[in-house]
């Protein structure tokens, strides 16, 4: 699978939104263009994607220096509603995985049906370990998990893609 | 001596030899050659010793249930024991060693048991070595240890890859026999997505091996036109040497499949919509005296040899049968140019066309006969014929070199099994059977098991491919065959002596007489049976043994079979090397460490890490040649004197928000957090509903609606699931929020004298104590650092804690680092952490609890509200034992001599306890040399400690007399607080 190459993007800006769907909905989509995603979705504007991550709890990811205005933005637009904004950003690791042949390496890892996952699917789900998250990017998968293990992660990614 | 045949060997290809070794000598096999058929080429008929008896024995099998022909294949960190050669594949340079044999296979002395075999009997280990005890330790066990075994475990390293996959398919077929092949036709024809796997390397099973005609053409050319129709298929996967090992619950299936190239092995995790075991059936073995001789082998392994490998075992072969099939041998043997001198049959009628067919190739058929013994003495010379019906008075004897027997079929239903499937006992067929209304069930209530072809129970192929297909099955001309006449003792009648010599299990040498005495001495279920004679115990799992062992017990018994049942099938099929289950967890990736923003720092700094949960953390910073506790020292002291600087990143940190926060928080702590004002810190404890206190750490309040939890290490995760667990099972309708932040900032701890210097240095922000007063907090920037910083002091010093964003972490503390080099900074670990910590009597959770301490034990009554009407725990806590005046509590504990405690040692009481062990009042909970006050300080529970101040207690040290030491205050350093408070 020598065709497959793991690589980390810079830092990428992250902000977990805690809430009832249809109000983080309207505010994500007035802030970010993102329409409310789907149950196992996410939704793209721009350089903004929206992803859902439980019943109660979205994910937005954007430029990592925009996150805290974003999230400002956020919050002002929630105004008293019961929700929760938090920039998750650092607390993140992100590697992308490129090539046609990606989900066969991250399939040594994950038990994740790949072939039948959606294009705008995302799953959250285990690596080896350790929790992450995963969905199409690009040619290939973009793959989030705690910031801590970034080093396992990494040899881990590598290990199954060499 | 070569037993090549001149021609035949399907698999082989005589175009490409390989040389192997076999204990150290070269030998020549075929490209396809298995290593049992290398070596039987080769002359080699011997292949390894008993477990017990050390009996010689060669192959009886040639697939996976192979009881005997266990190899140590490979060497260095390629080793491994216990292979089957039936199913090692010859690779060029192969090293291959047999096992339990010392000095040699050639001439054992562990022999010597076999003359003894009458003091070796079911249960000789239980009843002989439990007494005289110590004899068992020094004497028996060493010997037997040395004299039984298999393969030695492997000492080096394992070199080689593994891997999982997932999978997930609609159909998983489980065999690649022409029952499976038409299976997962019919199966991928409907769409369906379907994998195969074959454990063998090639597909096709018995059929091809049996020369069966399916569809009008030779089942070779069928299997591989259906194999090529299905492998153009998008929707089908097809594997061969990939084993079906076993099935879990949900249609979780482990496959085990052997890769050639950089990954040595691949446990394949599938998902299956449904699973399909073509599994096929194994041949039973018949119990005949010598049936364990070189040369005896079951009738099919016989037809597998010479058909596939173009090996024999021997010119002259006598079968002996209870059922048609074994006729099949002598066809096939009588092809090849063999001699077939006699058929032993144990039935008294028989009529079908292979029989004639047989007779007609002018092969003598002994009705009614069966084999009295095998005449070795240490391979097949020949053998003696009696009646089957009698007790085995020799009629005549005929002289062979090999046997080969065949007790009838036994369905391989432990795919079936390992979830629940229910078996029935089928007279006619002599043989357990998957009943079809009992499968083992899924979600839905429903079947997720179904069993095909020879599995299923199917003899004939007329019957595998009607049993195999949901469509029209292919055409195969219906057979005329005589039942099988269940054998269970050859013959009928057989003496002990006979039967002494009667093989169930060849693996672990239990015989029939094995089996009788164990029934006889009360051992009438099958899985006590089983345990105390050791039958079906091997690594084989008694694949030929269990159900001639379980007929043995039914006839012992008096009950019929079906009420025996059998033993329990458990996964894996066959055995599964520990490196393919460990997968890539090994070396770097065996366990994931967890790394804080600075850990790079910390090593560069020569840091000594420690684990803490899967943190690796500094436990100090050695400089120079200095020891761990020098440098403890020094740390502690400088921070004491002037500055240090703590990685805190591993604390939890818990945002809770919402409308209802305060009163959720108000609920998880034993004191009031509700209260708190924003810009303010307060200690808190946490208990489970029990009273025992399970955390405890700073909270800050952000805002109206938000406060942030600091959770120890350990308490992160553990900490948040127990909120999520509160909000989401008990409190659904608390509008409160949980969001773990714990990675999202780095915290740095800057503690000591100078600590406001260094912060004013890097400026940004007012730190003076009117503006950040001690417990307070507040966001600003620093030093150009957007940052949190925490007013609180785990050392009693002036302290600072600061949160940055983790991307922004190494940066600060580099700064900090710098900045603080005029002040005297230095870096500080955990240990010197916990020493500052015990100088001012805080408590650690997991020191001072251990999950049996309520705060109340611990004097931490302060930090209790009388005030609230509940919280966590404080039911719990009203309990009489909790309040009883002889509780253990808290206290400090030195030394007279200024000498360290031991850890965990325990204060020594006067008198015994039931049991006879010393009483004991009290243990030590926390002890280190405090390099502040120059001597060991110690914290500890003690039975009315508080109140006992100035005693002297006696404490425990290993291997030394006890030590004594005085009760006094746990705040060893600065009690009024005045030095965190400037």
């Amino acid at each position: 699978m020598s065709d497959i190459t793991v690589s980390t993007p810079g830092p990428i800006g992250m902000i977990t939104l805690r809430g009832a769907m249809e109000v983080l909905g309207s505010v994500v989509t007035k802030v970010t263009g993102c329409a409310l995603p789907e149950r196992r979705k996410f939704s793209v504007s721009g350089a903004y994607a929206a992803l859902w991550m439980s019943p109660d709890e979205l994910l937005l990811v954007c430029d990592h220096d925009e996150a805290d205005e974003i999230a400002k933005r956020l919050t002002t637009e929630l105004g008293a509603a019961f929700a929760t904004v938090a920039v998750v950003s650092d607390a993140r690791a992100v590697f992308d995985l490129a090539g046609p042949e990606a989900h066969r390496a991250l399939a040594k890892l994950c038990p994740v049906d790949f072939p039948r996952l959606a294009e705008n699917e995302v799953r959250r789900t285990r690596m080896a370990q350790v929790p992450a998250a995963l969905w199409r990017h690009g040619e290939g998968w973009r793959v989030v998990c705690f910031r801590s293990v970034a080093g396992y992660a990494e040899r881990l990614l590598t290990n199954a893609a060499a | 001596m070569s037993m090549r045949l001149a021609t035949g060997g399907r698999v082989i290809d005589r175009t490409r030899p390989i040389e192997f070794t076999f204990d150290g000598r070269v030998m020549r096999g075929y490209e396809g050659d298995t290593v049992a058929s290398a070596l039987l080429a080769n002359g080699q008929l011997l292949m390894g010793r008993s477990f017990k008896y050390h009996r010689p024995r060669s192959v009886v099998a040639s697939g996976a249930e192979e009881p005997n022909a266990l190899m140590t294949i490979g060497k260095g960190g390629r080793e491994t024991p216990n292979v089957r050669a039936t199913e090692q594949l010859l690779e060029e340079g192969l090293e291959v060693r047999s096992q339990n044999a010392w000095p040699s296979l050639g001439l054992d002395i562990g022999r010597i048991n076999d003359f003894g075999a009458r003091f070796l009997p079911a249960g000789f280990y239980y009843k002989t070595f439990i007494h005289p005890r110590p004899f068992w330790k020094h004497v028996f066990e060493p010997f037997i240890r040395k004299a039984a075994g298999l393969g030695p475990a492997p000492t080096r390293p394992d070199e080689d890859r593994y891997e999982f996959t997932y999978d997930f398919c609609d159909v998983l077929v489980v065999g690649g026999g022409i029952a499976g092949l038409i299976a997962a036709r019919d199966a991928a024809a409907d769409g369906a997505r379907v994998m195969l796997v074959e454990r063998g390397p090639h597909f096709g099973g018995r059929a091809v091996i049996d020369g069966d005609v399916i569809d009008g053409q030779p089942a070779e050319d069928w299997v591989k036109a259906v194999v090529q129709e299905l492998a153009a298929m998008e929707n089908v996967t097809l594997l061969t040497r990939c084993e079906g090992s076993g099935v879990y619950d949900h249609g979780y299936v482990l496959c085990d499949e052997a890769v050639s190239g950089p990954v040595r092995q691949r446990l394949r995790r599938v998902r299956a919509g449904h699973v399909i075991a073509a599994t096929g059936a194994l041949e039973r073995p018949l119990s005949f005296a010598g049936n364990d001789l070189p040369g005896v082998l079951l009738a099919s392994a016989l037809r597998d040899y010479v058909v596939a490998h173009g090996v024999s075992v021997g010119d002259r072969t006598v079968i002996v049968t209870n059922n048609d099939d074994a006729y099949r041998t002598a066809k096939v043997l009588i092809e090849a140019g063999l001699r077939v001198p006699a058929i032993l049959d144990a039935r008294t009628e028989v009529d079908s066309p292979l029989v004639s067919e047989v007779k007609a190739l002018g092969v003598d058929v002994h009705l009614g006969r069966a084999l009295a013994k095998v005449l070795g003495p240490s391979h097949v010379s020949g053998v003696a014929v009696c009646l089957q019906a009698g007790e085995g008075a020799v009629m005549q004897e005929i002289s062979c070199d090999c046997v080969a027997m065949s007790g009838g079929w036994s369905p391989v239903v432990h795919l079936w099994s390992h979830c629940g499937g229910k078996l029935f006992w089928d007279e006619e067929r002599a043989m357990f059977r998957p009943d079809p209304n009992r499968p083992p069930t899924g979600a839905d209530g429903k079947g997720f098991v179904t069993c095909v072809g020879a599995a299923s129970g199917a003899l004939t192929t007329a019957e595998v491919v009607a049993s195999a297909s949901n469509g029209t099955p292919p055409e195969v001309e219906p057979e005329t065959t005589t039942p099988i006449a269940p054998v269970w003792i050859m013959p009928h009648g057989a003496g002990a002596k006979l039967r002494a010599k009667m093989w169930l299990d060849f693996q672990n040498d239990v015989k029939v007489s094995d089996v009788r005495l164990a029934a006889q001495e009360g051992f009438e279920s099958v899985e006590h049976a089983k345990r105390y004679t050791t039958l079906g115990m091997a690594t084989d799992q008694g694949k030929l043994s269990n159900i001639n062992g379980l007929a043995v017990l039914s006839e012992r018994l008096d009950t019929p079979i079906p009420q025996v049942g059998t033993t329990t099938f458990r996964p894996p099929y066959t055995p599964i090397t520990l490196g393919a289950l460990a997968g890539e967890a090994k070396g770097d990736l065996f366990q994931p460490l967890r790394q804080t923003p600075m850990h790079d720092w910390h090593v560069e700094a020569g840091a000594y890490m420690e684990p803490v949960g899967h943190w690796r953390r500094p436990y100090c910073y050695p400089k120079g040649r200095e020891s761990h506790a020098q440098a403890v020292e020094r740390e502690v002291k400088t921070v004491r004197e002037a500055l240090g600087m703590l990685d805190a990143s591993t604390l939890g940190k818990l945002l809770v928000r919402g409308p209802d926060a305060g009163r959720f928080l108000d609920m998880l702590y034993t004191n009031m957090m509700s209260n708190l004002k924003p810009g303010r810190c307060r200690y808190g404890l946490m208990c489970d509903e029990n009273g025992f206190l399970i955390d405890d750490g700073v909270v800050a309040r952000i805002d109206e609606q938000t406060w942030l939890c600091h959770t120890t290490t350990g308490g992160a995760d553990r900490i948040h699931a127990w909120m999520e667990d509160w909000l989401q099972c008990e409190w659904w309708d608390w509008k409160v929020h949980v969001v773990n932040l714990t990675e999202q900032f780095a915290q740095i701890a800057v503690v000591g004298p100078n600590a406001r210097k260094v912060l004013e240095k890097l400026g940004g922000m007012d730190l003076s104590a009117e503006a950040l007063p001690f417990m307070a907090w507040a966001e600003d920037e620093l030093g150009g650092f957007p940052v949190r910083v925490f007013r609180i002091s785990f050392s009693g010093e002036l302290s600072y804690e600061i949160a940055v964003a983790a991307g922004q972490g190494r940066a600060l503390w580099d700064r900090l680092m710098a900045e603080g080099q005029p002040f005297g900074m230095t870096p500080y670990g955990t240990e010197a952490l916990h020493v500052l910590r015990a100088e001012k009597g805080f408590i650690m959770i997991g020191d001072e609890t251990d999950g049996t301490v309520v705060p109340q034990d611990l004097g931490l009554d302060w930090a209790i509200s009388k005030k609230k009407t509940d919280y966590l725990g404080k039911r719990g806590q009203m309990r009489p034992e909790f309040h009883k005046p002889d509780r253990w509590k808290l206290v400090g504990l030195e030394t007279l001599d200024g000498s360290v405690l031991e850890e965990g040692a325990y204060a020594v009481a006067r008198g015994t306890n039931a049991n006879g062990q010393q009483n004991v009042e009290g243990r030590v909970t926390s002890t280190y040399y405090s390099p502040t006050l120059g001597r060991g300080i110690a914290m500890g529970l003690v039975a009315r400690g508080p109140q006992r101040m100035g005693d002297i207690l006696r404490f425990t040290r290993i291997g030394k007399e006890p030590q004594e030491a005085r009760i006094v205050s746990p705040v060893f350093y600065d009690p009024e607080g005045e030095k965190q408070n400037v």
